[in-house]
């Protein structure tokens, strides 16, 4: 059998060829492919009026006649193709994706800003104070995170009822505490190191040294968690709207625009369904892939978990 | 050991406690407890009638005892569309979500552990790094996308499984399995592949990593050193090793597999518990959400205990430590 080869451990062991700082690839850094595709959609996001052959939401430029036509189709007036076909009410898909983006990006980016500033606020507190705070915060936190986001979502939901600025609080309350508990180990690390002591020692109150001392230094680990968890919020929108219970009708995600095409999936017609999907699923892969070099960036060592 | 045992026990019971009052705030506090717990079309003397019934003139910690009482009791509320107890219609769809969650983490352990060690083992080779790469697409993938692809894929093209429903159930200890039919496999096997691709990611990350960092240890270079077959020192030294954090992760993974079956059932028209779940919240049917929310908190809480008593088993250092305490 073969033998597996055991990577050096101190650096009085490690030839020259082997040292650390050599091992990080030189030239395009990592995840850059992930940012090219990701500015490209934000890019489609924003330019959507301009881009988009229809508008998706002005339900007099949709044509009955030209519904559920397969991709390639000509409309009924001729003005333009429906590259990516059409819909049950007649609407270009591919005009409905770039709308459609629109809103799941809005929707993921706002959601994991007030979750990343609601997690930095608790989690910073609870690692500088300690004490009864931390022992709360965190007991909060812990129980929060022994329940699955995507059902913490749906009961909040449940309890509130439909609409964006509803899922972007069932968004935020599902994913708070995973910030929290990231901030809260980054505040403990920072408050015994000398910079904090000298500024406790200058009698600086607390709320400002969170503010100007820790957050500034607890920020970049906190970014990566931040990139990952906005493709898991864009992801859980589309799930919860896809399930019927997310954002309303009139303006469709990606994720109800899923939802429409699957009864359609049965009867042969895969592009009302399938468009969206990969349209979702380009967005998720590189946002991904930006966090995870974004990880690399910052921690070349840690094994990827 | 008793001691251990007792603390934890204690632990989930004061969980259980600290979840009844969340629940009891959001159903019964924000908002109007009437407007919840009263079908909507109810006359106004009904209404007046169920108030007082439920004693919602009381102050609040008479409500709540009155709400802690009943739930011991067993009695979660009555069903607005089905007129039967919650808790009976919920417990009816379990089994359903249980064989689905079963099987799809029997997928997981066996295609995840297996790949996630060989992906930690040929780190630097092409078969870890494709392993992995796989492993971030099973991560990018939501979960409804990929339930939409099986059945376009093996429903509708090639035509080999059927896309919806339990297919054929047979009896056993009073309740209908799928498990126990050819039919029912063939009903099961895409909603749980659908439902154990998330978590064969997972485990293949979570096992890469542990191996990974167990190949660095002193007493695995320790067993090399003596001359131990490689196959040896991988199951006796790795994979006892990174087996505790995987239990971990595998008892906390099964709960939510539950709570995500919510997606596969309502993709595959799979009649379980979260397939009523999403009715009951579609349809205002409070009382079926209440009911879904506490029996999944208890279960929760139970699997955490059980996930406890593993760590027995399989670490020492707990069991000596929970001695000593």
């Amino acid at each position: 059998m073969k033998r597996f080869t055991l990577p050096p451990r101190a650096a009085g062991t490690l030839s020259p060829e082997v040292t650390i700082p050599t091992t990080r690839r030189r030239g395009i850094p990592q995840g850059s492919g992930g940012t090219l595709v990701l500015a490209l959609i934000l890019l489609i996001a924003v330019l959507a009026p301009w881009l988009a052959p229809q508008d998706p939401y002005d339900l007099l430029s949709l044509d009955i006649l030209d519904a559920r036509l397969p991709p390639g189709s000509v409309s009924s007036s001729g003005a333009f193709h429906y590259w990516l076909g059409s819909d049950a009410q007649g609407r270009d898909i591919l005009s409905a994706i770039c709308y459609g983006l629109r809103i799941s990006l809005v929707v993921g980016f706002s959601a994991t800003l007030l979750a990343l500033a609601l997690g930095l606020l608790v989690g910073l507190s609870a690692g500088y104070y300690g004490g009864r705070t931390d022992a709360l915060l965190m007991r909060l936190v812990d129980l929060q995170l022994a329940f699955p986001s995507i059902l913490v979502a749906m009961i909040l939901l449940a309890l509130l009822g439909q609409g964006a600025d509803k899922i972007i609080l069932a968004l935020v309350a599902s994913q708070w505490a995973y910030y929290a508990r990231t901030a809260r180990s980054c505040a403990l690390v920072e408050r015994d190191k000398e910079y904090v002591q000298a500024a406790i020692v200058l009698g600086i109150p607390g709320w400002r040294l969170v503010l100007r001392h820790l957050l500034p230094n607890c920020l970049p680990p906190l970014l990566v968690v931040a990139a990952l968890q906005v493709a898991a919020a864009i992801a859980l929108e589309a799930t919860l709207s896809f399930l019927g219970i997310g954002l309303p009708a009139t303006e469709p995600s990606l994720g109800l625009l899923i939802a429409n095409g699957f009864a359609y999936l049965y009867s042969g017609k895969y592009w009302i369904s399938l468009f969206p999907g990969i349209a979702l699923l380009i967005t998720l892969v590189a946002i991904n892939l930006l966090a995870d070099g974004l990880r690399e960036q910052q921690n070349p060592n840690r094994s990827r978990l | 050991m008793l001691l251990f045992l007792l603390r934890r026990l204690a632990q989930s019971v004061l969980v259980l406690g600290v979840l009844s009052l969340l629940v009891f705030i959001g159903v019964y506090a924000i908002g109007n407890p009437l407007d919840l717990l009263i079908d909507p079309q109810a006359s106004a003397t009904d209404i007046a009638h169920t108030a007082a019934l439920l004693g919602l003139d009381q102050p609040w910690w008479v409500q709540y005892q009155r709400f802690v009482l009943a739930t011991l009791h067993g009695d979660l509320g009555t069903s607005f569309q089905h007129g039967e107890p919650a808790l009976q219609l919920i417990l009816q769809r379990f089994p359903a979500t249980f064989e689905l969650a079963l099987v799809a983490m029997l997928l997981a352990v066996t295609l995840g552990i297996p790949l996630g060690l060989l992906a930690g083992l040929y780190a630097d080779r092409w078969l870890g790094k494709s392993i992995m790469t796989g492993s971030i697409l099973g991560f990018s993938l939501p979960t409804f996308w990929v339930g939409l692809l099986l059945i376009l894929g093996f429903s509708i093209e090639l035509g080999w499984l059927p896309a919806s429903g339990r297919g054929e159930t047979r009896q056993w200890l009073g309740i209908d399995w799928s498990i126990l039919t050819l039919d029912g496999w063939a009903h099961l096997l895409l909603p749980a592949c659908n439902l154990a691709l998330f978590k064969i990611s997972l485990l293949i990350r979570l096992t890469s990593a542990g191996t990974r960092d167990t190949l660095q240890q002193d007493h695995v270079r320790f067993a090399r050193a003596k001359g131990l077959s490689e196959w040896r020192v991988i199951q006796r030294h790795v994979l006892k090793n990174i087996l505790i954090p995987i239990v971990t992760v595998l008892g906390m993974e099964f709960a939510s597999l539950l709570a995500y079956a919510v997606v596969t059932e309502s993709i595959f028209a799979w009649p379980g518990m979260g397939k009523l779940l999403l009715d009951a919240i579609v349809s205002l049917n409070r009382p079926v959400v209440v009911a879904y929310l506490l029996l999944v908190a208890l279960l929760y809480v139970v699997i955490n205990l059980l996930v406890d008593l593993c760590y027995l088993v399989l670490d020492p250092r707990v069991r000596i430590s929970g001695v000593s305490r």
